[in-house]
């Protein structure tokens, strides 16, 4: 292997790949939860365009690129442009570190399915992810407008709330793991020959319903309740900002999948990966088994918004300080407890 | 960060205020400080044009009030004007006319177990709503053609017979309908999140609902049984076996119920009104031209949305005087701004959704 | 009242005691129809209308019906005719108050004795000018607050004053 190919062609291929996945993803889910959706509700959803109405989205985003690009005289120019550029940039950066899988050996070259690898990528993630709530606040205050604004301070209030359990509940894996670096956690589940989410149900629960919350999502999907602020924070925005808004939104979607995934369910590692009996399960390739993963925890999500009402504002907050908070502080006691024990 | 007062305006074009409606807003946050409801975006001065059109010329206009229960204002309007003219409706229009009318209430009930779901949140509700109403958008439209602006309803009785066939299709569709509303109600019913959104929200105790002029489904919800099916009964309804459904705290949540229950009793209704379809006209004679005596009436029948009246004055000419309709959300809606007060802004959707108003009757 | 409430004997009692209780204001009691009509003058509506809610029961306000009489008043009557809907709860017994007023002259506002008075105040207003002294808010309730005259009266031409939009 040439070093113009191991040194320029693949990192750039990987940079590529890692705006491609995710966009790719966004795609898929949109297109999943327009048709699961339809179908839960008796109806058909968008089946016109390419198999099964798979390019819809693509058909979408499109037309909303070629849309009339709408600022009213009275918002912040600048905050106004910068924050879907935010919101979409930081749902992407947090990509690069998301791994896919095993390196794999191509004679004497290791690719590595994943753009950097970081001892504590778990942090930069979570991190990258909360940068786009400045997005939002952003966003939401330069519209000048109210549905907007009440929409951002909905938003800032849960997602921060919201982070407290989060963050408990990724301290007891990294516990359990005794490392940070994502690579590393599903390593361990492989040695350990569990998943930590049946090691750990109090933290997967916890995680997952806090992560539903982060990404603004049925049933907590205030900051943006159609029935009550119309669009919340982006009701001013309109052709590509607001795309980059609704695409980052699935992103986000999509990233808080592929977390759960490795953090409490193996990764790309197959069921049971210790059970000989099941030993054939190795040879469905590793990233096949995240994908299907990844398009599981997708699919909760739909399922959850076709079926739950929305919370109210107060009754979302008290969920999350009274009920989340405590059980992920007792969670976390107990795991460090146990660990420190054995 | 100080939010002092703002004021917000919801609507005239917001997504839950089931059309034309404006609501002026105070809000300190998220809680709710004084609400002021601003209509007429979508007056046509209905009363104004009745008083220029024969009395036959008025009943299809009737279909544009309550759009979601154009029948029962047909009916409304009808039996005022058989009331004013002393006209005597065969026993077999009435049945049909109490098959179309409670039809129309299912129609209308379900459209807005949809629409209620769908502001608190729960969208998949909007559509199992809707698909059991379009059942019976399909029987209307077998029975004269139409599906939403129906005119089902004439002067001295019904437009067309209600044949074997047509009885027979009914009685499927009735048979469909409670297993949606299963559906629906394993959905909703004990749903943590529905009931925490709907229970002790938006509550009026029965006296302030009476000082209020609520009606209809809202005002049951309080424990008053006020039926003008039951307390004044006009097109035979007194020859039907049926209850009128209870809450007790008039909730949102209670208003639910009772409207969810009054869909099993409209069902009940028109099993019966089948089971005893009598022989006999359709339709008594009435003038080409109908022309009355001086003389005035007010006539209310029990629409979907509460108690709708019609007060008619005649001259003497095939013209009315006056034609004035109390219409049950116009008043319904008045009550919006003392039980909005001090509640959160998300539970104004829901509220305002729970009265079940239509702008069409609102604004005339 | 002699023959007055011959088909509607469950409100006698009531009606011969508003009429005792309010000589002068009660000028007549008709029924038409089933239905009760008790015209008044207008200077004793608000206590009638209290009485009634009081002591006789009837307590919902159901509407506020204007007649205009420009066509069939004849020398001397008034302009408008103010009728008040009033049913009782539970059952369904109804009276209708009508109170003449001429067109230059106010009456009092019911929404002290019936809550639900407010709106339906606001849309004879609207749609008539009639004036009702103490209501907490007087003003249009369909058309624009700067639309001039009142529609449903009969001199207001039907296709609008421009011809029509």
């Amino acid at each position: 292997m040439t070093p113009f190919v191991a040194d320029v062609l693949i990192p750039v291929g990987k940079i590529v790949a890692v705006i491609l996945y995710p966009m790719i993803m966004v795609v898929v889910m949109i297109w999943l939860e327009r048709r699961v959706v339809a179908l839960m509700q008796g109806r058909l959803g968008p089946n016109r365009v390419g198999f099964q109405g798979v390019l819809q989205p693509v058909a979408d985003a499109v037309k909303l690129f070629f849309k009339e690009d709408i600022m009213q005289r009275q918002a912040d120019a600048f905050l106004f442009n910068i924050s879907p550029v935010l919101v979409m940039f930081s749902s992407l950066l947090a990509f690069c570190f998301v791994p896919l899988g095993e390196p794999i050996r191509i004679g004497t070259y290791t690719l590595t399915l994943w753009i950097a690898e970081s001892p504590v990528g778990l942090l930069i993630i979570l991190g990258l992810s909360s940068i786009s709530v400045f997005g939002v606040i952003f966003g939401g205050w330069a519209s000048n407008s109210k549905y907007p604004l009440m929409g951002a301070l909905r938003s800032v209030v849960q997602v921060l709330s919201y982070e407290i359990p989060t963050g408990l509940t990724v301290l007891t894996v990294a516990f359990v793991a005794r490392s940070m670096d994502l690579v590393e956690i599903v390593r361990r589940q492989e040695a350990s020959g569990t998943w930590y989410g049946f090691l750990m149900p109090v933290s997967f629960i916890v995680f997952w319903i806090s992560a539903v919350a982060e990404t603004n999502r049925a049933p907590f999907d205030l900051p943006e309740a159609e029935s009550e602020l119309v669009a919340g924070y982006h009701t001013e925005y309109s052709g590509m900002k607001f795309a980059f808004f609704y695409m980052a939104e699935y992103a986000h979607m999509v990233l808080v999948s592929s977390l759960v995934v490795i953090l409490f369910f193996g990764g790309w590692l197959p069921p049971f990966p210790s059970v000989k009996a099941l030993a054939f399960l190795h040879a469905v390739p590793g990233f096949v088994w995240y994908l299907v993963k990844i398009m599981f925890f997708l699919y909760l999500y739909v399922w959850i918004r076709a079926t739950l009402p929305r919370y109210r504002f107060d009754a979302l907050i008290r969920l999350v300080w009274k009920w989340l908070i405590p059980l992920a502080l007792v969670n976390f006691l107990v795991v460090a407890l146990v660990r420190v024990l054995r | 960060m100080a939010f002092k007062e703002i004021n917000l305006n919801m609507g005239p074009q917001h997504p839950s205020t089931h059309g034309v409606l404006r609501l002026k807003l105070a809000v300190d946050n998220e809680v709710v400080l004084s609400v002021e409801s601003i209509i007429g975006y979508l007056h046509r001065g209905m009363e104004k044009l009745w008083e220029n059109l024969t009395y036959t010329q008025v009943v299809p206009l009737t279909d544009r009030l309550d759009y979601l229960a154009s029948l029962s204002n047909n009916l409304g309007y009808v039996l005022a004007v058989e009331k004013l003219a002393g006209i005597e409706v065969p026993r077999r229009a009435r049945y049909i006319r109490v098959v179309l009318a409670e039809l129309q209430r299912l129609a209308s009930h379900l459209a807005w177990l949809g629409f209620q779901a769908n502001d608190i949140g729960a969208m998949s509700v909007l559509l199992y709503g809707f698909e059991a109403r379009e059942t019976i958008l399909d029987v209307f439209e077998e029975y004269c053609g139409a599906r939403l602006t129906i005119h089902g309803i004439r002067i001295g009785g019904v437009p067309h017979d209600l044949d074997a066939a047509l009885a027979a299709r009914i009685r499927k569709v009735l048979d469909g309908i409670p297993r949606r509303l299963a559906d629906i109600r394993a959905l909703l019913d004990d749903n943590r999140i529905w009931k925490q959104r709907t229970v002790g929200v938006g509550r009026i105790a029965a006296d302030d609902a009476i000082a209020y002029g609520l009606t209809g489904p809202c005002l049951r919800a309080c424990g008053a049984a006020w039926d003008m099916r039951k307390d004044v009964p006009y097109s035979s309804y007194d020859e039907f076996d049926f209850d009128v459904p209870l809450g007790r705290n008039g909730d949102v949540y209670d208003r639910y119920l009772v409207r969810l229950e009054e869909i099993c009793q409209s069902i009940r209704i028109v099993r019966q009104a089948l089971d005893g379809l009598p022989e006999g006209e359709t339709s008594a004679k009435v003038p080409r031209v109908l022309k009355v005596a001086p003389a005035e009436v007010f006539h209310t029948i029990e629409a979907p949305k509460g108690i709708l009246g019609f007060y008619i004055r005649s001259n003497g000419t095939d013209k009315p005087e006056r034609v004035k309709m109390k219409s049950p959300s116009f008043i319904n809606l008045q009550s919006v701004e003392h039980m909005c007060k001090g509640n959160l802004f998300s539970d104004v959707v829901g509220i305002l959704g729970s009265l079940d108003i239509v702008l069409g009757e609102i604004d005339k | 009242m002699p023959d007055a409430a011959a088909d509607r004997p469950e409100l006698r009692p009531a009606l011969d005691a508003l009429s005792a209780r309010f000589p002068g204001v009660v000028l007549s009691v008709g029924v038409e129809k089933g239905e009760i009509t008790v015209r008044l003058g207008k200077a004793g509506l608000i206590p009638v209308l209290r009485s009634l809610k009081e002591e006789a029961g009837f307590n919902a306000l159901e509407d506020i019906i204007v007649l205009d009489n420009l066509r069939t008043a004849g020398e001397g009557g008034k302009r408008f005719t103010v009728l008040y809907q009033l049913c009782r709860f539970p059952g369904a017994d109804r009276v209708r108050l009508a109170v003449d007023v001429g067109e230059d002259e106010g009456l009092d506002s019911a929404v002290p004795v019936y809550r639900s008075a407010d709106w339906a105040e606001r849309e004879a207003f609207d749609m008539f000018g009639v004036r009702f002294e103490g209501h907490p808010g007087l003003r249009r309730i369909y058309m624009p607050d700067d639309f001039e005259g009142h529609p449903l009266r009969k001199d207001f031409p039907l296709e609008g004053r421009d011809g029509g939009v």
